[in-house]
């Protein structure tokens, strides 16, 4: 035979614990008592339905028919009033027993009325004008009573009572919230964060807020008149509404000898003290000594006892809750967690206050810790908030990063908040859903599901957030995955290691990597690039070019655009052009019906949409050197005009771009390397956001900042050195470059190496010689640039064969339209 | 079975393009002296797939560097099949087709 289960209590803890018990397979014949004579609703909502944004239907979570249909015999309007512990019976008023294998309390909590002279007529219970709320019943009367009269007075100022007070006004004109402390929510907010709040009640939603106001006296005999409070004030009104807290419904519990104190007192399993097949959840449970009134403990304790219940985990236990919040309180957002104010003389205090605005926020930190946090009129940092107090997460050590946002990443979100639709992968369209799909399917490791979605695979940005998805999704069980660290996908080492395999055993071509260092000699396509990158760096002159490991761009010297074309980017150094160059791009531009000549970011000029057989002719006819606007290598070099014309230019900008530009073209690295050089802090050339910009300040100096960017990503870069000439802007850029050539990984920007570096360890390296390897940095350098060659000097000669052949040739290209 | 010219035409490791028959192929000369043929055509966003990276067992596209497999014409990340043709070496000449 079944063990027969009986519920007391019917509201969302006793539910939830039946629905978590199902959801396991939990065998059981169910009977649950609820006091109300309805199904199941979501209690929370009766906000939502006193101030008519909800009707009743909407706030239901399981009307009768789920009773029937998961075989549940419910009892609604039937009140358990005793439990015989040792006959394992319980009996409703009327004396009707029913016996339980495994009893559940789950009776929640009632509506705490202060005494009031007044508010209780002799044999009548409530004053007529005088209501609670609590219930569905209790909003259904509220709102009956409140449509035909004119001003309510709300006693208690928290939750509840801001919620009953925002709702009142949808049903009569003035409305007064009286409420005892200093300060409203004073369980949850501090006193300044409370001030804010009530600033914000008063004027932007015209509630009368009086504290520090004890009512002690309900007047009028027969309807009521007004309240009157312990100082003698009286202020008039027609309707009460009492919402001063909630007291846990362990009566029958503490009747019945069960052991109660706040509340009826359970173990970590929810099984109450002393008890084999006795358990409470919810409002009614007392766990540690806490008692829950927020949603989301009663749905960690209905999780673990069903878990127990069913064996589903044996060793499942509830640990507590560390009750974090975030709520539109009165149509204010409001998020609490932890401590309001420091505790400790240590503690660290952050605080920001805009009374004015109506803002408030702070932060606690104990021993680098979240401990606590406030905050009211905006909760958009909540998430990343509610996620370190909750997991103790490491804190920015730009500490006020946690209130603000201050141009860095993203503001991180939380998985769980975020809509299962929500597209985290702006570049490859893809969704939260398919993520966690893909990780349900069977794929837990960060790079694995990168993989098959293509999330994080476009600008990179939003990988952080694709690993913590990941992350949640496989509920913190996360494979490692081994290939994180590793160069490339196809070798199995970190950059350091393969750079020293690769000279131990002489590897000078791509296909020599393979066969020596992978398991099985297996080539591997999507690691080629990166290997030849860091082979022609280590070996230049001596490097086996196998023209397969390159990328097409690399192969055709050309950037690849969607139709198949390509486009074609002549060097012009520093941005400076001359009247016979933009002469020559012109005619060819037309000789060869370019279809789009435009100006690109880098101070050049592109020609797009040519087709790859073409391209030899191109650069015969231009012949001007390659911009290389298509490789992992030095691109351009950004200037403003500096101080040969410009009014404010207090350095030679234009002279310092071309200079480092002819010294450095073409030489490749781990990902592309974009300079500037600006003549004056105003910064025209854009230089604070470059990989390297170099800044004119006055007094013959020069600034030069590294790690900036300006793309998806967007950094301001770091001071690397003020130095009083352009020949050690010129040494300090080489030495820089190659460092960052020989320690970057693959496709890893200045942007993010930099920062993982520590610009003060690559000062020390590059500017201070801590390491005494400046002199092998600017030789290795030397003999990159010695190396250099102008690709499109191949034009004459076709390295392979077909080389420039169309790689679609039924297909007319270029099949952009032509702009006039 | 139709002849593609010589072998030579193709450097090793990498694809070329031929149309056949109103059809463009892309043929890929492994770099363990064999050969494989695909539709030439990216099924993604039209890519030309001779323009992309190979090794023994998959070509990516330059496009988008999405993968398949050579021999099956299978997906490697998440689409549509690519159209894999019979081809094969007849002393230096490329032959395609049965």
């Amino acid at each position: 035979m079944k063990q027969r289960l009986v519920v007391v209590g019917n509201g969302m803890a006793g539910a939830r614990t039946v629905e978590e018990i199902l959801a396991r397979g939990g065998d059981f014949a169910i009977t649950m008592f609820g006091d109300e004579p309805y199904g199941n609703y979501n209690r929370i909502m009766l906000s939502n339905l006193l101030a008519g944004v909800e009707d009743e239907a909407g706030i239901f979570l399981n009307d009768l028919s789920w009773y029937a249909d998961n075989g549940i015999t419910l009892h609604a309007g039937t009140r358990i009033e005793r439990i015989d512990r040792f006959a394992k019976t319980v009996y409703t008023a009327d004396g009707t027993p029913t016996p339980y294998d495994k009893l559940i309390i789950a009776t929640g909590s009632s509506a705490w009325v202060p005494p009031i002279k007044g508010i209780r007529l002799p044999g009548r219970g409530y004053h007529q004008g005088v209501f609670v709320f609590r219930t569905l019943d209790d909003t259904r009367a509220m709102i009956r009573y409140a449509r035909e009269h004119e001003r309510a007075v709300v006693i208690g100022g928290g939750l509840l009572g801001l919620e009953a007070a925002r709702g009142l006004q949808n049903h009569l004109d003035h409305v007064t919230l009286l409420h005892a402390a200093s300060h409203l929510m004073n369980a949850q907010l501090n006193e300044r964060a409370g001030k804010t709040l009530q600033r914000i009640v008063e004027q932007k939603l015209g509630i009368e807020v009086v504290v520090d106001a004890t009512t002690t006296e309900i007047l009028g005999r027969h309807a009521v008149t007004g309240v009157r409070l312990s100082d003698g004030r009286v202020i008039a009104c027609d309707v009460v509404v009492v919402a001063a807290g909630i007291r846990p419904n362990s009566q029958v519990a503490a009747d019945s000898g069960l052991v109660v104190e706040r509340g009826i007192v359970v173990d970590d399993q929810m099984r109450v003290q002393d008890e084999d097949d006795i358990y409470a959840v919810g409002e009614c449970a007392q766990h540690r000594g806490q008692v829950y009134g927020l949603v989301a403990p009663l749905w960690e304790q209905a999780k673990v006892l069903a878990d127990h219940l069913t064996g589903a985990d044996p060793d499942a236990a509830y640990h507590g809750s560390r009750v974090a919040t975030k709520l539109k309180v009165a149509g204010v957002d409001v998020a609490s967690m932890g401590l309001q104010l420091p505790e400790r003389e240590d503690d660290e205090l952050l605080e920001f206050a805009e009374p004015g605005k109506g803002v408030y926020s702070n932060v606690v930190i104990r021993d680098g810790r979240l401990v606590g946090a406030t905050l009211v009129g905006d909760t958009r940092k909540a998430a990343f908030l509610m996620q370190a107090f909750d997991l103790g997460l490491p804190l920015p050590e730009e500490r006020a990063e946690l209130l603000f946002d201050l141009g860095g990443p993203p503001a991180e979100v939380s998985p769980a908040e975020m809509a299962d639709d929500a597209q985290v992968c702006n570049c490859n369209g893809v969704s939260k859903g398919t993520i966690c799909a893909t990780v349900t399917a069977g794929c837990k490791t960060v790079g694995g599901v990168m993989d098959k979605t293509r999330a994080g695979k476009g600008c990179g940005t939003c990988r952080p957030l694709v690993q913590r998805i990941v992350g949640w999704a496989t509920g913190g069980e996360v494979e490692e995955d081994p290939a994180a660290s590793w160069y490339v996908p196809g070798v199995p080492m970190p950059k350091p290691e393969l750079m020293a395999a690769i000279r131990r055993h002489e590897l000078k071509s791509v296909s020599a990597v393979f066969a020596t260092l992978v398991p099985g000699g297996t080539e591997d396509a999507k690691s080629k690039m990166g290997l030849a990158s860091l082979l022609k760096m280590m070996w230049g002159d001596e490097y086996i070019d196998e023209r397969d490991a390159r990328f097409i761009n690399d192969r055709v010297h050309a950037n690849i655009q969607r139709d198949g074309t390509f486009s074609v980017v002549p060097q012009m150094k520093g941005g400076v052009t001359t009247p016979a160059q933009l002469r020559r791009i012109a005619e060819v531009a037309e000789k060869h019906d370019v279809p789009m000549v435009k100006l690109t970011g880098g101070q050049r000029i592109d020609l797009l949409g040519v087709p790859k057989e073409k391209l030899p002719q191109i650069w015969a006819d231009l012949d001007m050197p390659s911009g290389y606007a298509y490789a992992k290598s030095f691109r351009t070099v950004k200037t403003c005009v500096g101080s040969d014309f410009c009014r404010f230019g207090v350095g030679d900008s234009t002279a310092l771009g071309i200079a480092l530009e002819e010294r450095y073209q073409g030489i490749e690295g781990p990902g592309k390397m974009k300079l500037a050089v600006t003549g004056c802090p105003r910064n025209c050339a854009e230089a604070y956001v470059k990989d390297i910009g170099v800044v004119a300040i006055d007094g013959a100096k020069w600034e030069i900042y590294v790690g900036g960017a300006a793309g998806a990503h967007v950094r301001k870069g770091d001071l690397l050195a003020t130095v009083s000439s352009a020949a050690e802007v010129v040494q300090l850029t080489g030495r820089f470059l190659q460092y960052y050539r020989e320690n970057g990984n693959w496709l890893e920007r200045t942007y993010a190496f930099v920062p993982r570096v520590g610009i003060d360890k690559i000062r020390a390296i590059v500017v201070d010689d801590a390491q005494a390897i400046a002199a092998d940095l600017d030789a290795a350098m030397d003999a990159a640039i010695a190396a250099y060659r102008d690709p499109w000097r191949e034009r004459t000669d076709p390295v392979t064969p077909g080389q420039f052949r169309t790689s679609l040739p039924l297909t007319v290209l270029p099949r952009v339209p032509v702009r006039a | 079975m139709r002849p593609l010219g010589s072998v030579h035409d193709i450097p090793v490791g990498e694809g070329r393009a031929y149309a056949v028959d109103g059809e463009m192929v892309a043929v890929f000369r492994l770099r363990d002296g064999s050969l494989r043929a695909t539709s030439a055509v990216c099924p993604h966003k039209g890519g030309p797939l001779a323009d992309g990276q190979i090794d023994l067992r998959q070509v990516v596209c330059p496009l988008h560097l999405n993968a398949w497999d050579l021999t099956t014409g299978c997906s490697l990340s998440g689409q549509p099949e690519v159209t894999v043709y019979p081809v094969r070496l007849d002393g230096d000449q490329i032959l395609l087709g049965e």
